[in-house]
């Protein structure tokens, strides 16, 4: 699915990225933690294609295609979908107005006829059950006046309606209650096909209560140094970030 | 309903001014220059009877005397009125007596500005008035609305058939001294549209005026009335373009609205003259006076989107004279490249109980600059009198300008005014959410804008919605930066 090899980037002249080497395979779950710093937001910064970092050595194969090359837009329709951290508003335009432009955009990449109304709406009505969402949220402006845990769910739900390939979801347990995270972490379980993959970046381990990884990888100082299964996350917990540094020393 | 995104797509392949087209028509034209032989000759032309000949050469004594004000917040060459051509008409032998008279140049112009005149052929009620350079081709739609006793027609024709109406009102809303381009129109106006709703009456359908301007070297001087009399309802359109030319031309008009008592004017326009090229050469000067005064329980709303025109001066106005009056105004003015806009309305309060909303939306591109001015002046008599300003503007690039000149005058305590502004800059954020979900950057800021836009394009009637949405879009097309 996704082959990150020896990533290096910086943004303003600071290194952030330093050799950062990660596979994911189709119906994998990986979670990436670590502390505040480490690189964790820029790394799904520069795989969704933000143009303010500058990647200076290393590769992303995508898919079979070079992922560094594509613009955000083809990025996108190839699949690769990124749940916001803080999801943008976008005042006077309509959820559903916004999610039909995109799912149209990515249909015509991919050589199919725009959704139907019927359709579509008929998606809209299964989709936000998912995550429960308040079906008037979706006529509402993109966003606007959403409170924390509606951002959020709203980005699994457009997560939902988009059905990516590859799933980045950048510390989408921040700010959630219980409720919302068992909320957000159903919908992303119920998704969950061999068809797709996910990453999961995260600071706690708590939503991995409620998603279950496949891996757990620990990003510190723009390197992933050290990776294994759901237990790491536990043992992380328990010990804190310090034993990765102490460790590493 | 939003248009699609295949349509969007082709327009914008075609992203270039659409309208910049000259049709081959032959004219009938008048030398250049202005000079009291000039209106003689503009008024035999028409034909018209003395007082509207004596109206004009009033005007034009009362222009002659003034200077030309440079209060703006725009800059231009001032034009050269000895160098323009006032009167110039395609030439037809003979008035159309039905749509199979009419030039097929002129038909097929009219195809390509998307103006369907065949009424048989039309699903959607809207007459339209056509208005080429300088007189009215064609009128759709006349006899049913006759039969309702509505009259809508060239203004030419409404001074030689409904002179009394005309005498009644003209020069009533806008006198004739009331700015340099008014006057000049007062003088030189060769045509427009005439629309008089009788009382009690709800026009059934949309009334346009589509206003274009085919020969070069020429001005547009036109003139509107719209008289909605006691407990009338009327709905106006109008749509405006021009061919492309390295030269400025003038578009000085005058649209004045009567709403009697208890009756509803709402008037929306789609400016879309040429607007000059990208380095800012050629494009329609856009010097317009537009006002409507409403009686007791009357109501004006105006919507305007502005994208058009090299420099643009205007500010449709309300006199709430009546008690309960009502004055409205949305607009959009979007300026790109070198273009200038300044614009915004004022909104008189006399009777009261008068009530006034303003929401303003002004987005800057390119170099250009963009500007709101309003003035909301509360009379002493205007007791309880209400007014909402809502000013935002949207910058796309570091270069461009937005400017907010709000006056307010207030001569009575129990008013309530409300001013609210904004500038924000289009998000690189938003713009990168977009993206992020496969949306290409041009159909981001279509969606961005014309959120943004929202408020006031949901006040047009359907149609022009619609064309509306496209042609926002066009016009800022690669303008982020």
């Amino acid at each position: 699915m996704i082959k990150i090899n020896n990533l290096h980037a910086n943004i303003e002249g600071k290194e952030i990225l330093k050799g950062l080497t990660l596979e994911v395979k189709p119906g994998e779950i990986h979670a990436i933690m670590g502390p505040n710093g480490a690189g964790k937001s820029t790394l799904a910064s520069i795989l969704a294609g933000r143009e303010e970092y500058e990647v200076t050595e290393g590769s992303v194969d995508f898919d079979g295609l070079d992922l560094l090359e594509m613009d955000t837009e083809d990025r996108a329709r190839a699949g690769l979908f990124l749940a916001f951290q803080y999801p943008v508003e976008i005042p006077g335009v309509s959820n559903i107005n916004f999610l039909r432009t995109a799912m149209n955009e990515i249909r015509e990449h991919k050589g199919m006829d725009p959704i139907s109304a019927k359709e579509f709406m008929a998606m809209v009505k299964e989709k936000s059950a998912l995550v429960e969402l308040d079906p008037k949220l979706a006529s509402r402006s993109v966003n606007e006046g959403f409170s924390g845990g509606e951002k959020k769910r709203n980005e699994i739900f457009q997560m939902a309606m988009l059905e990516p390939k590859l799933a980045i979801l950048d510390e989408t347990d921040s700010g959630l209650d219980i409720d919302a995270l068992r909320i957000v972490a159903n919908g992303v379980n119920t998704l969950k096909s061999d068809k797709n993959a996910t990453i999961v970046i995260t600071h706690y381990k708590r939503l991995l209560d409620y998603i279950i990884p496949d891996f757990v990888h620990v990003l510190y100082d723009g390197r992933i140094v050290k990776s294994g299964t759901k237990e790491l996350a536990i043992e992380l917990e328990e010990k804190g970030y310090d034993w990765i540094k102490a460790e590493l020393v | 309903m939003s248009y699609t995104e295949h349509e969007l797509a082709k327009d914008l392949e075609n992203q270039e001014y659409k309208f910049g087209f000259v049709s081959n028509i032959e004219s009938d034209q008048i030398p250049k220059g202005l000079n009291e032989d000039v209106i003689r000759i503009i008024s035999a032309k028409k034909e018209e009877p003395q007082w509207m000949l004596d109206f004009r050469l009033n005007a034009f004594r009362v222009w002659s005397e003034m200077t030309e004000p440079d209060w703006a917040h725009v800059h231009y060459q001032k034009p050269n009125f000895q160098d323009i051509v006032y009167y110039s008409a395609p030439k037809q032998t003979k008035k159309y007596e039905s749509w199979d008279d009419v030039d097929p140049e002129m038909k097929e112009t009219m195809k390509k500005l998307g103006i369907s005149m065949e009424e048989q052929k039309r699903l959607t009620g809207v007459a339209v008035d056509f208005v080429m350079d300088s007189v009215s081709v064609a009128t759709s739609f006349k006899s049913k609305l006759k039969e309702l006793g509505i009259i809508f027609c060239s203004f030419s024709e409404a001074v030689q058939e409904y002179p009394e109406l005309v005498q009644k009102y003209m020069g009533t809303v806008v006198p004739t001294s009331d700015n340099f381009y008014a006057a000049l129109n007062s003088a030189v106006f060769t045509d427009g549209s005439f629309c008089y709703i009788p009382k009690g009456v709800r026009c059934p359908m949309e009334l346009s005026t589509y206003f274009r301007i085919n020969e070069g070297g020429t001005g547009q001087f036109e003139r509107t009335l719209v008289v909605a009399d006691e407990g009338s309802y009327v709905s106006y359109l109008e749509g405006c373009t021009a061919p492309m030319r390295d030269e400025n031309q003038l578009h000085a008009a005058v649209v004045e609205l009567v709403s009697l008592d208890n009756a509803e004017i709402k008037y929306s326009t789609v400016q879309n003259w040429y607007p000059g090229d990208k380095n800012g050469k050629g494009g329609i000067f856009n010097f317009v006076t537009k006002r409507g005064i409403c009686e007791t329980n009357a109501k004006i709303s105006w919507t305007q989107v502005e994208t058009g025109s090299a420099v643009t001066w205007k500010y449709p106005s309300c006199i709430l004279k009546g008690d309960h009056s009502i004055g409205e105004f949305y607009s959009v003015a979007v300026t790109n490249n070198y273009q200038q806009a300044d614009t915004g309305t004022k909104m008189i309060h006399l009777g009261r109980n008068t009530k006034s909303t303003i929401i303003s939306k002004g987005i800057s591109a390119g170099k250009s600059s963009n500007s709101y001015r309003g003035l909301v002046q509360i009379h002493k008599g205007a007791h309880n009198a209400r007014n909402f300003s809502q000013c935002d503007s949207l910058l796309m690039t570091d270069e461009c300008g937005a400017h907010t000149f709000p006056y307010i005058e207030c001569k009575n305590s129990s008013a309530k005014i409300e001013h609210e502004a904004t500038t924000s800059k289009i998000g690189e954020d938003q713009i990168f959410y977009c993206k992020q979900r496969g949306i290409s950057e041009e159909k981001a800021i279509g969606l961005i804008v014309n959120g943004y836009c929202k408020e006031v394009l949901n006040q047009l009637p359907m149609e022009f919605a619609v064309e509306a949405q496209k042609l926002l879009t066009i016009s800022l097309e690669g303008s982020v930066g």
